[in-house]
């Protein structure tokens, strides 16, 4: 278990390495002059700032400052917003998107476990071809468009019953969390449903499921430690992805719902050409998303032996 | 003993022909590819899917042919109608010059404080002229005490209490101003006015009017569709049958032009993606080793980059010059970013076919490389590759829409389905058709491309081949 951890970690540093580099590359491969925001500057002011922003040396200096920088954890600090350090930003709005992304996150995977289980094992009835149909839509409508189909029946609501039952934009309370966390997960919902299906189906007619029926376990027994401990299998591995999916794809529904996440931070960020924002941002994203699959493949380590023992041989 | 010679005749011993010997077939064998597409067409949903894609593509492709109206041409009369396909329309006279009527002699402000709670509702309240959409000429007569007067408009509803009078479009300075000319966006229907006398404060007394309004183009737009109009005519207006976005512009020409850009970039983008895959796994997987190491690697580490970030990155590095689309930066994006799981679909397939017993025999033939991979080996992983295009098709849409309704994709004028989401979404509330037929589409693009690749997976398994 320790040298798996430790070789998925040492790949995984090599992947934000590459990251690192590829974005730095991109970013300074950009046309345009990030600091010429401000049109009316003094050329001293200007050249001070290059200074300061280290753009007067040469592209492989830069580059071993920022990853010197990096090491220590530095983001640098914004381009636009000269007195706000990335830092800060991400400490200021990765919360967001992460209550946000959980809680999409365990939408997702709680209910796609569940009716993919339902659909798989009331096979061919109606439950399954409801299930089936709701899936092929969750998998075909874009999330913004189930956004807006939730805020206009949402307003319609509120207006119906005179008073805000649920916000349909806004950040704060609970009850702000609850659409967008939903439109947010239902992509994802809909793609695990259709994975625990099809792996549950296979389950469902193998030997060993078999043998412990007829040694007399009962149906739920066998559901619980035969069927869907193996089924999951499948569904554990495409976590790394969905948890991709589920805080790349917050740019939407944050800028739908006006949250203030780290994703419409980065759009903004983008339309400004704030580039040690951009640059920040994507560092941060890629790191945070290989440490998640590599957790996911220690998971998935953990939950089926002949992963580990592979290792051990 | 009579050793009689049993009579042998010659045709005895003539050879029987081949055919009445050999067994029939009962049927006719099939290929692989005729066997897919008959269990293709058995699938009801993947034939209805064939046939919606075949519908959707003469719609991009015949549509502008079909329906001729320039999607960027913006009729400001016209703006955010829904749905219609026979419209007429009163040719209104054009408007005599309005004059704001003051009542002479009575003073712009009382000589004394008035508290605004007595103010009396304003009497005669009435049209200065039969209203129009052009404009509501309002008056009345002026109320002792006031200092001015506002005008409030609702929709339909007529006010209950002084609350709910609607949105202030007026605002008169002067008790002795006792008219109001409305020409705030005016569209067809019941309007309800209402006016209050103020001094300092609102009074909470008013008193109210309903206006209907007759839909009718102003002379000047209707000279534009018929030269002969007159005005008390009624002229045939240009029919937009899914309704004019936000700045007049004709829905269905921009959706069939918006076709063209989104089913452009999701089409191709995946071709172009997965011939690099296909390319980069066959090398890998037919080569093996140091070369399969290093290619692997690389590809492991573009599928490790967060796709949706480098999307934007990407399109932000290679810059937009003013005029530019969008569309090649983005197809280039796409590319770049998608190949990887084509190339590991196609490496795992040759890995294991390059083991195949007729591999072996066609190498030991002396088949060269070349002629192995691409005779032999990259045709048979055609299947998997095919099944997997049909489901990158919508993935490539669906990034497309995303990125081009954050901003951040095609850039306006170009309308691409995705684009216009966006600008449909604003207008959401009041004229809903501007955003759902473009989310229509996508999704029902989205949906064909899902279950004819569903059909397609199912129809070209070797595993079900046997049992349909």
């Amino acid at each position: 278990m320790i040298r798996l951890l430790v070789r998925r970690l040492l790949t995984g540093l090599a992947t934000v390495f590459f990251i690192v580099t590829a974005t730095f590359l991109a970013v300074h491969w950009v046309p345009g002059d990030p600091l010429l925001q401000d049109k009316g500057q003094a050329p001293e002011v200007r050249a001070q700032l290059i200074h300061e922003y280290g753009l007067d040396q040469p592209l492989g200096v830069q580059y071993g400052v920022y990853l010197r920088k990096l090491a220590r954890g530095d983001f640098g600090i914004s381009f636009t917003q000269q007195n706000r350090s990335v830092n800060d930003i991400i400490r200021e709005h990765f919360p967001v998107s992460a209550t946000l992304g959980l809680l999409a996150l365990a939408l997702a995977t709680l209910g796609g476990i569940l009716l993919g289980s339902i659909s798989a094992l009331r096979r061919g009835r109606a439950a399954d071809q409801a299930t089936r149909l709701a899936v092929i839509l969750g998998i075909s409508v874009p999330s913004f468009v189930f956004a807006a189909i939730l805020q206009y029946g949402v307003s319609e609501l509120n207006q119906r019953a005179g008073m805000t039952v649920l916000p349909v934009g806004g950040w704060g309370t609970a009850a702000h969390l609850l659409l967008p966390s939903l439109v947010l997960g239902l992509g994802t919902l809909a793609f695990l449903t259709r994975l625990m299906r099809s792996s549950l189906l296979e389950v469902i007619t193998q030997d060993h499921v078999r043998t412990a029926r007829a040694k007399g376990l009962s149906e739920r027994q066998v559901f619980w430690s035969h069927q869907l401990r193996n089924a999951l299998l499948p569904v554990i591995t495409t976590l790394g992805p969905a948890v991709a999916a589920l805080t790349t794809g917050g740019f939407v529904v944050e800028s739908v719902f006006a949250i203030p996440g780290l994703g419409r931070y980065f759009v903004q960020a983008v339309q400004q050409l704030d580039y040690t924002v951009i640059l920040g941002l994507t560092v941060f994203y890629g790191t945070f998303l290989v440490l998640m699959v590599v957790a996911i493949d220690l998971v998935y380590a953990w939950v089926d032996p002949r992963i580990r023992w592979e290792h051990h041989g | 003993m009579a050793d009689a010679l049993i009579p042998m005749p010659h045709e005895d011993f003539a050879p029987l022909s081949r055919q009445t010997l050999a067994p029939r077939a009962q049927r006719p064998s099939l290929s692989y590819w005729q066997d897919a597409w008959i269990r293709l067409r058995r699938n009801r949903q993947a034939w209805a899917s064939l046939w919606i894609l075949f519908a959707l593509l003469l719609f991009t492709v015949a549509g502008p042919w079909l329906w001729t109206l320039d999607p960027s041409e913006q009729t400001l009369s016209r703006v955010s109608e829904p749905p219609s396909w026979h419209k007429e329309a009163l040719v209104l006279p054009p408007p005599a010059p309005y004059r704001e009527e003051l009542r002479s002699g009575w003073p712009e402000a009382p000589a004394t404080a008035v508290d605004p709670q007595t103010l009396a509702a304003p009497a005669n309240f009435a049209f200065i002229e039969a209203p129009s959409i052009q404009g509501v000429r309002l008056r009345w007569d002026p109320v002792p005490g006031a200092s001015g007067y506002l005008v409030y408009r609702v929709p339909e509803r007529q006010p209950a209490d002084s609350s709910a009078l609607g949105i202030p479009v007026g605002e008169i300075q002067g008790g002795n101003h006792v008219s109001f000319e409305d020409t705030f966006n005016l569209k067809a229907g019941t309007y309800w006015y209402s006016v209050v006398a103020r001094n300092g404060d609102e009074s909470p007394r008013f008193s109210g009017l309903r206006a209907e309004l007759v839909d009718g183009i102003p002379l000047e737009s209707a000279r534009q569709e018929s030269a002969s109009a007159q005005p008390g005519q009624r002229v045939r207006l240009q029919s937009h049958p899914l309704g004019t976005d936000s700045l007049g512009r004709d829905l269905l020409a921009r959706l069939i032009r918006g076709a063209r850009v989104s089913l452009f970039i999701g089409l191709l983008a995946p071709f172009l993606a997965g011939a690099l895959g296909i390319l980069v796994g066959g090398l890998a997987g037919y080569h093996g080793g140091r070369v399969d190491q290093l290619l692997m690697r690389f590809t492991d580490f573009v599928m490790a980059l967060p796709f949706l970030l480098f999307m934007i990155l990407i399109q932000v590095a290679c810059g937009m010059e003013a005029g530019d689309s969008g569309i090649p930066v983005m197809l280039l994006a796409l590319v770049a970013l998608s190949w990887t799981s084509m190339a590991r679909l196609v490496r795992g397939q040759v890995l294991q076919l390059r083991q195949a017993d007729y591999v072996q025999a066609a190498r030991l033939l002396g088949a060269r490389p070349m002629t192995l991979l691409l005779r032999h080996l990259l045709p048979n992983t055609l299947g998997v590759v095919l099944v997997s295009l049909t489901f990158a098709i919508p993935q490539a849409i669906f990034t497309e829409a995303f990125l081009s309704f954050i901003g951040l994709g095609v850039v306006p004028p170009t309308p691409s389905w995705g684009s216009l989401c966006n600008d449909g979404i604003q207008t959401f509330l009041t004229s809903p058709h501007e955003f759902v037929f473009p989310a229509l589409l996508i999704s029902l693009t989205v949906l064909a491309f899902n279950l004819l690749g569903d059909g397609l997976r199912d129809a070209l398994d070797p595993r079900l081949r046997s049992h349909p």
